[in-house]
């Protein structure tokens, strides 16, 4: 008994000294929060609330749309930004039959090796290959582009809070910093080689507007390029890019949860009548 | 061990009489989950939640080896790997996601679990054993999660592996070393990633071992009920099969509703964008999270802002995280009541309500919130209560609480009446 | 209905038609979790099978032009060797002169070549006994009895169109699907 009066009594003491340390700890963070002026951060916007054709629990892909977001990508993203983890072969999910993506493979380069020689050079793409590189490696990517690395968008739209919205109001929201916002924040002044969006969280981004006016690319479905629309349309192809499998996601979920719900029932009747014969009957 | 009104295995063919004789495993699995078990009739759904986690343990150890299959842990090509299960593994991406939230609901049960045991005192005499072994699943369970999450080499991962392990240069003099050891290196690397795989194959099967030796505690005292009353007579119980396996049926049921929800249309609601940015040694993510899982725990470490005397605050704080979870193993012994349901404890019920759940959700908030005011302050004061509830308030309330008026038995308590004492009194008809 | 019964045995209150019911219920609950473990056994199944990415490699391109009479190349077709063979008008000869009857596994040289490239032979270099590559493509290999291929593991021996002529193999070296894309470019797969 005394044995675990003791216990007890160590434990009261230990319990009263972890208190006491943290305590502490909350009488200076108190003291300090009332006597210094805490930073306040730059306000950065939170994504716009657009409406896609993959949102929602029966979301398909809208194959046209996914089709005018790869050439965007093709035209212009992809002079800075890979896509490494997305085979041409990939393509064929978008819409695209197996000699087109061929051929779109055919046209693109990629790094090989002389069947000659040994020596690196380069190839035709095939389906199998992936997108190329526009840099060699990091370090060249980051000489070419004033040492900020253009980040790979496979997985973009997942990598980001609200992706899919985020990418697309990023793009579109390029701006002039207001007068209010420099009064208020004077250290939120894009430096040199730095461009203002509100959607990026730290307001000054390296990457320089991409798409800056309407016929940038031109769509062969003849929907018009405004910027706008080349921003949804990437968006819309990077939400891909980043999980191909989304709708057949959805679409395998409600044969199961149907199926579960169903087993549920049965599962929850079954329960009853077992019940039935002990629980007390009212 | 059992009562002795238990029902006893009979084999009824030749197959089943063999196999008795031999390698009684369907005797076993009688006894324990069959109709040889006498289970007290009164527990609620709250008693679900341990075949819920032996479940999900299940999904886990199933999902992961087959996800194995196809991922290589090397640092070149680790983030790689787990975008090829995504994309062009047959059903890869499924089991995937089935993975990452099967973690998510294993916590979310055994947290439920052990909720269901902090009100019910389910540690309390003659189910010690039980409680402890529990408490080292649960730290099995935590080792398990996080050298798990290292293995995609996201950003999360890498940052993750790289502050958890920095948890352990806080320990004076040593420190420093036992972290590079751990890691083999001097920051996650491949060494790191390839011995987290190993252990993360290893331990759930561990783990598997210690859930059997929590079943086969269990097994000595019976199950623990709603009332706290121990069984007194055949009356206070029925058999697990087909009572409690079709119960249990029905919760595994609403269990897989739930997580397959999340699977198939939210299945990276609980996890961390940044971890789909593969891991750069050279720049850190603006907030380092943990899962959700570990939250509460994160918020106690970064609680302790200001060194103790001697104690850093950095040490102080990894102390007082181990410390948090250590301590359920000594509850047992600091909880003397007579009394174990919350029901019957008035003063112990408004510490838990009003004290350790609001202290819990606070924790669990900061410890998912940026490291700035007013989440660390908050933090602060729910961890002292925190420490304050198990090591000061427990001992001493099991000692001044006056507990309220007990059933005389389970059967009383769900009937209103037990024919045993309250002769006469009895409506039903004699069965 | 005051009726409570204090004690597990359920048997002895219900009526026939509830002991049905109740039959009727847990065989459906019991069914249902059984089609549900059966449908997670496909995809834990599926999930061995080739992935997208193998699955797509799986045709090759082989440049011919540089291969002299006599001469074979070794290629790569879905991970295993692929030999390319020019074969000498002698060797066609041999293979012709052979009775196709008379073999284990009976094709002539123009079965197992295309119309008008009967001089490039085209087959897996995998023996079809236990999947050892065959000796013969290189300069310099033993070609066996028969002038064709030599498999070391277990002796087959495999005649100038790589068909078995002795040893345990049972089938000729397979010709796997493929055709001329140009005169020099064969596509395999």
């Amino acid at each position: 008994m005394t044995k675990l009066l003791s216990v007890r009594l160590v434990a009261i003491l230990v319990g009263l000294g972890f208190t006491v340390a943290v305590l502490w700890g909350f009488l200076v963070g108190a003291y300090n929060a009332a006597t210094e002026e805490a930073a306040g951060h730059v306000p950065y916007e939170h994504p716009k609330e657009l409406s896609w054709s993959f949102d929602g629990p029966f979301g398909k892909w809208d194959k046209a749309q996914l089709q005018r977001g790869l050439k965007v990508y093709d035209e212009v993203c992809s002079a800075c930004h890979s896509l490494k983890f997305v085979a041409f072969r990939d393509l064929e999910q978008i819409g695209y039959s197996e000699a087109m993506v061929k051929a779109y493979a055919a046209a693109k380069t990629v790094p090989g090796i002389d069947p000659n020689t040994g020596e690196a050079s380069t190839r035709p793409g095939l389906p199998t290959d992936y997108f190329p590189s526009p840099y060699p490696n990091n370090v060249a990517a980051a000489a070419a582009n004033n040492n900020a690395i253009p980040p790979d968008l496979s997985l973009m739209t997942k990598a980001r809070g609200d992706g899919t919205n985020y990418v697309a109001s990023l793009l579109m929201g390029y701006q002039e910093p207001s007068a209010e916002l420099l009064e208020e924040h004077p250290e939120a002044a894009p430096g040199p080689g730095l461009y203002h969006n509100p959607y990026f969280p730290n307001l000054n981004l390296a990457m320089a507007p991409p798409l800056t006016s309407t016929g940038q690319v031109t769509y062969d479905d003849g929907t018009e390029a405004t910027v706008e629309q080349m921003s949804k349309d990437v968006a819309a192809f990077l939400t891909w890019t980043a999980e191909p499998t989304l709708v057949k996601r959805k679409q395998t979920g409600w044969p199961v949860l149907i199926f579960l719900l169903f087993a549920t029932v049965l599962a929850y009747m079954s329960k009853k009548q077992i019940w039935s014969a002990v629980k007390p009957k009212k | 061990m059992s009562f002795p009104w238990a029902r006893q295995y009979e084999p009824k063919n030749g197959l089943t009489k063999f196999l008795d004789e031999r390698l009684p495993l369907p005797r076993l699995v009688y006894n324990a989950v069959g109709a040889g078990y006498p289970v007290p009739r009164n527990l609620s759904y709250f008693w679900n939640f341990g075949v819920l986690a032996g479940f999900f343990l299940v999904v886990q150890i199933v999902t992961g080896v087959v996800l194995a299959m196809h991922y290589a842990a090397n640092a070149q090509v680790a983030f790689a790997t787990t975008e090829h299960i995504m994309r062009d593994v047959n059903w890869g991406w499924l089991m995937r996601y089935a993975h990452a939230n099967g973690a998510s609901f294993f916590f979310i049960v055994v947290y439920l679990h052990i909720f269901r045991g902090l009100f019910y005192s389910s540690y309390k005499a003659p189910r010690e054993m039980i409680w402890l072994l529990g408490v080292v699943i649960f730290l099995l369970m935590m080792a398990t999660a996080f050298m798990g999450y290292v293995l995609p080499w996201g950003q999360m991962s890498f940052w993750g592996a790289k502050v958890i392990t920095g948890l352990f240069g806080a320990i004076p003099l040593v420190g420093e070393p036992i972290q590079v050891w751990l890691l083999g290196g001097f920051a996650p690397d491949n060494a790191a990633l390839n011995r987290f795989f190993s252990l993360h194959f290893l331990l759930p099967f561990v783990i598997a071992g210690v859930v059997i030796l929590h079943i086969w505690a269990l097994h000595i005292p019976g199950s623990s009920n709603p009332t706290g009353v121990e069984v007194k007579s055949e009356s206070d119980t029925v058999p697990f099969h087909p009572y409690y396996t079709a119960k249990d049926g029905f919760g595994l049921g609403i269990a897989l509703l739930l997580y397959f929800a999340m699977v198939f249309f939210l299945p990276n609601a609980l996890g961390h964008p940044d971890n789909y940015i593969e891991a750069n040694p050279l720049s850190t993510p603006a907030h380092i999270v943990p899962e959700w899982y570990f939250w509460p725990f994160y918020a106690i470490l970064r609680a302790f802002t200001v060194d103790f005397f001697f104690v850093p605050a950095k040490l102080m704080g990894v102390i007082a995280m181990f410390a948090s979870i250590l301590l359920w193993f000594f509850l047992p012994w600091l909880d003397k009541s007579p009394v174990r349901s919350g029901h019957y404890r008035p003063l112990f019920r408004k510490f838990f309500w009003f004290g350790l759940i609001p202290a819990m959700i606070v924790l669990f908030i900061c410890g998912g919130a940026p490291a700035e005011e007013p989440y660390v302050m908050l933090s602060q004061i729910a961890t002292a209560y925190y420490f304050l509830h198990f090591l000061v308030i427990l001992p001493i309330i099991s000692s001044v609480e006056k507990p309220e008026p007990l059933p005389y038995s389970i059967t009383e308590a769900v009937l209103g009446s037990d024919k045993k004492v309250v002769k006469g009194e009895n409506t039903s008809p004699a069965v | 209905m005051a009726d409570t019964t204090a004690t597990a045995t359920p048997e002895t209150t219900t009526t026939e038609d509830g002991i049905r019911r109740r039959d009727f219920l847990d065989i459906a609950a019991v069914s249902a979790a059984g089609i549900g473990g059966l449908a997670v056994v496909y995809p834990l199944v599926s999930q061995m099978a080739p992935s997208k990415d193998v699955l797509a490699a799986s045709s090759t391109e082989v440049d011919i032009s540089a291969i002299e009479p006599g001469q074979a190349i070794k290629a790569v077709f879905r991970k295993q060797p692929l030999f390319v063979k020019r074969l000498t008008p002698a060797e066609i000869e041999a293979a012709n002169a052979t009775a196709t009857g008379s073999l284990r596994d009976p094709q002539s040289l123009a079965d197992r070549t295309k119309e008008g490239h009967e001089d490039i032979l085209v087959t897996m270099g995998v023996c079809t006994h236990l999947g050892c590559v065959p000796l013969g493509a290189a300069e310099g290999e033993v070609k066996g009895e028969f002038g064709g291929y030599f498999c070391p593991c277990h002796g087959s021996h495999y005649d100038t169109a790589g068909r078995i002529r002795k040893g345990p193999a049972p089938t000729n070296l397979e010709v796997p699907e493929y055709e001329f894309t140009s005169d020099t470019v064969i596509q395999v797969g």
